[in-house]
């Protein structure tokens, strides 16, 4: 048994913010509140930190338990963009067991075969091999006709669909969002409304079908308005991002660097602060890492070159906190976009603090200072906020009832 | 976006305490000084005489200088070329320099190597200043950051071809007499043009103003917060300009790609005589080569010498070519009062 006691625990699924005593038994959480704490209770003095379950990090392209800790992620959601792609039964269920103990990984079964964006794959046979959503891979599906399909089988399994929302015709070669920045640096780019065509067709097939639609990453405020609307009409589609679309702008691949090489691409200031907006106003309710690790040797190339991604688990949590510096959320909502939120999306244990539910928990330092410096992450330090002064340090991670990482 | 106003800038010599050029690598334009780029040009002068004599090797008048003896150029081209490698070569060997090229066919990129380590390889090689080509916009700057040696960027991707809009500059130098004020056109596949991009940034900073014309599906998104007008008729742009810089349509982009065919390219946006006529008296042709005759320009216009420019560019190439050359290898020679006193560029 164990008690943390003296932090400010907050559990999103309810709201609950207090400083209160939380007690662990038998990997999983056996109270929270002003508990007697047993004789027999390990006890963690957590006083000046907040406590919080474990974050759910919805949609990363590798398993990295050790970056993952150290971020305070316990379960990540992960997208079938491996090698090979996990398209077939076997690899989903070898995806979901790698990660254990220390990560739980969720994987996401491809939509289609080697994720071509051609025939469906076997998702009802992934489901049952423990894929918790389905999802488009990299890019989006092309075909209207496929995607059509995919929602309406995806239905009759009760699945998320998790779409990637570009043109992929429109933004084919493209490595930046039009406009004067791309222009004068001489890149190829395509239109930021090349994301608002694909939101479009993906909110009226999935209206058409009554499927459960996730856009992993809306970047820009056109695609935004969309989802906001189609969520006003009451449509199951809900949408995600991540910290690099409200932090930064086009102006970070200056000096073609190609850390800042990301899909979809950075777009303008305006769009930045229509993300920004739509995170405080709900309409965006998922903020997930994007967690893609990458070489050197994938990286360190001519802009164009170079694979799009960004190592993001180390960072996710004091980037998001940014939000709460600013005013744009609460706490608590800051951390439901990566808990329960996510939680919900795609039927995972976790997120919340309720008995009964896992031990996974985390206490971390709201105002601890640090700055970002890719070299000294643990994992890949493809990082486009290295130099940048943040706040907030995961101090403890707590998994399954095991302590996996202290700072 | 509110658009931005061509800014006139008056240029003149370079300021007093100002040192004339002080940057380790020639990457682009963009961030250079007025009289930086003048400077560049003025340099340029002497060459355009040296390369006319005709002397025998070793006479007074010999087509030959000496001040790069012993200094190894390596020309690295990632990408094909002819005439600026051509350029290069002679400009290199005109100045006393041991010229070595690294062509695109034999460059281990070809066999698997990384950018960064053929980058090293040549480092390794003790070379005294690089002349590099890459298709990849940013390509050259990547590579330059990791030699100790100057660098010259000979095209990088749709990024910037600097020593392509000097010697444009000094061909209109030369025949007008001056470039603050004019007018110029630029014509054509400005979407995948570097030598656009680096002309703007030059002819801006001289004082000229300039004017793109293209096809929709070829001009860049929001070029005109670069500081250009935009136009999409050559009738409409072409009036009373001082010059036309026509440029090349790539033979994959005809056919459909950004323009239907090759004949409706050159019905609406190919330059002819009546096209002409819509600009000032005494107008000036130039294309950076090779010509499309019938697609981009018609013959007779390349051929009239009044008019065109064409083979002067390629001359003042040389020249440019040698003016930088000789500018950034001064510190490594120890020519007095070249130490870089700013921040390597």
């Amino acid at each position: 048994m164990i008690a943390i006691t003296g932090a400010r625990v907050i559990d999103p699924a309810t709201g609950f913010d207090a400083v209160a005593t939380v007690l662990l038994h038998d990997r999983m959480v056996a109270a929270v509140g002003a508990v007697a704490i047993p004789s027999d209770a390990e006890i963690i003095d957590a006083r000046g930190l907040v406590l919080s379950p474990g974050l759910i990090d919805a949609g990363v392209f590798r398993a990295d338990p050790a970056a993952c800790h150290a971020g305070g992620i316990t379960r990540i959601v992960l997208m079938p963009d491996q090698r090979p792609p996990l398209d077939d039964p076997a690899l989903v269920a070898f995806a979901q067991a790698m990660g254990k103990p220390d990560v739980w990984v969720h994987p996401l079964v491809a939509a289609t075969r080697d994720l071509a964006g051609q025939e469906l794959a076997e998702i009802g046979l992934g489901q049952a091999a423990g894929a918790v959503g389905v999802a488009t891979g990299r890019h989006a599906i092309a075909s209207s006709a496929v995607m059509h399909r995919l929602l309406a089988y995806s239905r009759a399994f009760d699945m998320t669909v998790v779409s990637h929302a570009e043109d992929p015709a429109l933004t084919a070669g493209a490595v930046a969002t039009e406009g004067d920045y791309a222009t004068r640096l001489g890149l190829a780019a395509a239109p930021a409304f090349a994301e608002a065509l694909a939101i479009a067709r993906d909110i009226r097939l999935a209206e058409a079908t009554g499927a459960r639609l996730h856009l992993r990453q809306v970047t820009t405020a056109e695609g935004i308005d969309l989802v906001r609307a189609a969520r006003a009409r009451g449509l199951a589609v809900s949408a995600g991002v991540t910290p690099a679309h409200w932090l930064l702008n086009e102006t970070a691949v200056a000096g073609f660097r190609s850390f800042a090489r990301l899909s979809p691409p950075l777009r303008s200031d305006a769009d930045r602060r229509a993300v920004e907006a739509a995170i405080g106003d709900g309409t965006i309710s998922v903020i997930a890492s994007g967690h893609d690790p990458r070489s050197q040797e994938e990286k360190r190339l001519p802009f164009a070159d170079a694979l799009p991604g960004m190592a993001g688990a180390e960072t996710l949590l004091a980037l998001a906190l940014s939000l709460v510096r600013n005013g744009t959320l609460s706490l608590a909502a800051a951390l439901k976009t990566m808990t329960a939120t996510p939680a919900a999306l795609f039927g995972l244990p976790g997120g919340t603090l309720a008995v009964g539910a896992p031990a996974d928990i985390i206490l971390f330092d709201e105002q601890a200072p640090w700055r970002i410096a890719g070299d000294r992450f643990i994992g890949a330090g493809n990082t486009p906020f290295d130099g940048i002064p943040v706040a907030g340090r995961v101090r403890m991670t707590i998994k399954g009832g095991d302590m996996v990482w202290r700072a | 976006m509110p658009k931005l106003p061509n800014p006139v800038v008056v240029p003149g010599a370079t300021p007093a305490g100002a040192h004339p050029f002080p940057h380790a690598h020639l990457l682009g334009l963009e961030g250079l000084q007025p009289w930086e780029m003048l400077y560049l040009l003025d340099e340029a002068e002497q060459w355009v005489e040296l390369n006319r004599s005709s002397g025998k090797a070793g006479s007074a008048g010999a087509k030959h200088d000496n001040r790069l003896a012993g200094l190894t150029q390596i020309n690295a081209f990632f990408e094909n070329s002819t005439r600026t490698l051509l350029s290069f070569e002679i400009a290199g060997k005109r100045l006393g320099a041991d010229v070595v090229n690294l062509g695109v066919s034999g460059s281990s990129v070809k066999k698997g190597e990384t950018l960064l380590d053929t980058a090293l390889t040549l480092a390794a090689m003790h070379p005294d200043v690089i002349v590099i080509r890459h298709g990849s916009s940013g390509a050259v700057q990547l590579i330059a950051e990791k030699l100790g040696c100057p660098v010259l960027n000979a095209g990088d991707g749709r990024h910037e071809h600097p020593t392509q809009a000097l010697l444009d500059a000094l061909t209109i130098r030369r025949r007008k007499g001056r470039i603050e004020g004019l007018t110029v056109a630029i014509c054509g596949d400005i979407l995948h043009s570097r030598v656009a991009r680096s002309n703007f940034q030059l002819l801006a900073a001289l004082g000229a103003k300039v004017r793109v014309v293209a096809p929709p599906t070829l001009m860049p998104p929001h070029v005109e917060q670069l500081g250009v007008d935009c136009f999409t008729s050559m009738d409409e742009g072409l009036k009373g300009v001082d010059v036309v810089m026509m440029l090349r349509l790539q033979t994959e982009r005809m056919d459909g790609a950004y323009v239907p065919s090759t004949r409706e390219y050159f019905r609406f946006f190919g330059l002819t005589e009546e096209r002409l006529r819509h600009a000032a008296d005494g107008v000036l042709v130039m294309h950076p080569g090779p010509m499309n005759r019938g697609v981009e320009i018609d013959g007779r216009i390349a051929d009239d010498i009044a008019r065109s420019a064409v083979t002067e560019q390629v001359e003042m190439g040389v020249a440019v070519r040698m003016a930088c050359l000789d500018v950034l290898t001064r510190t490594r020679r120890g020519v007095p009062g070249w130490p870089p006193v700013g921040a390597a560029r």
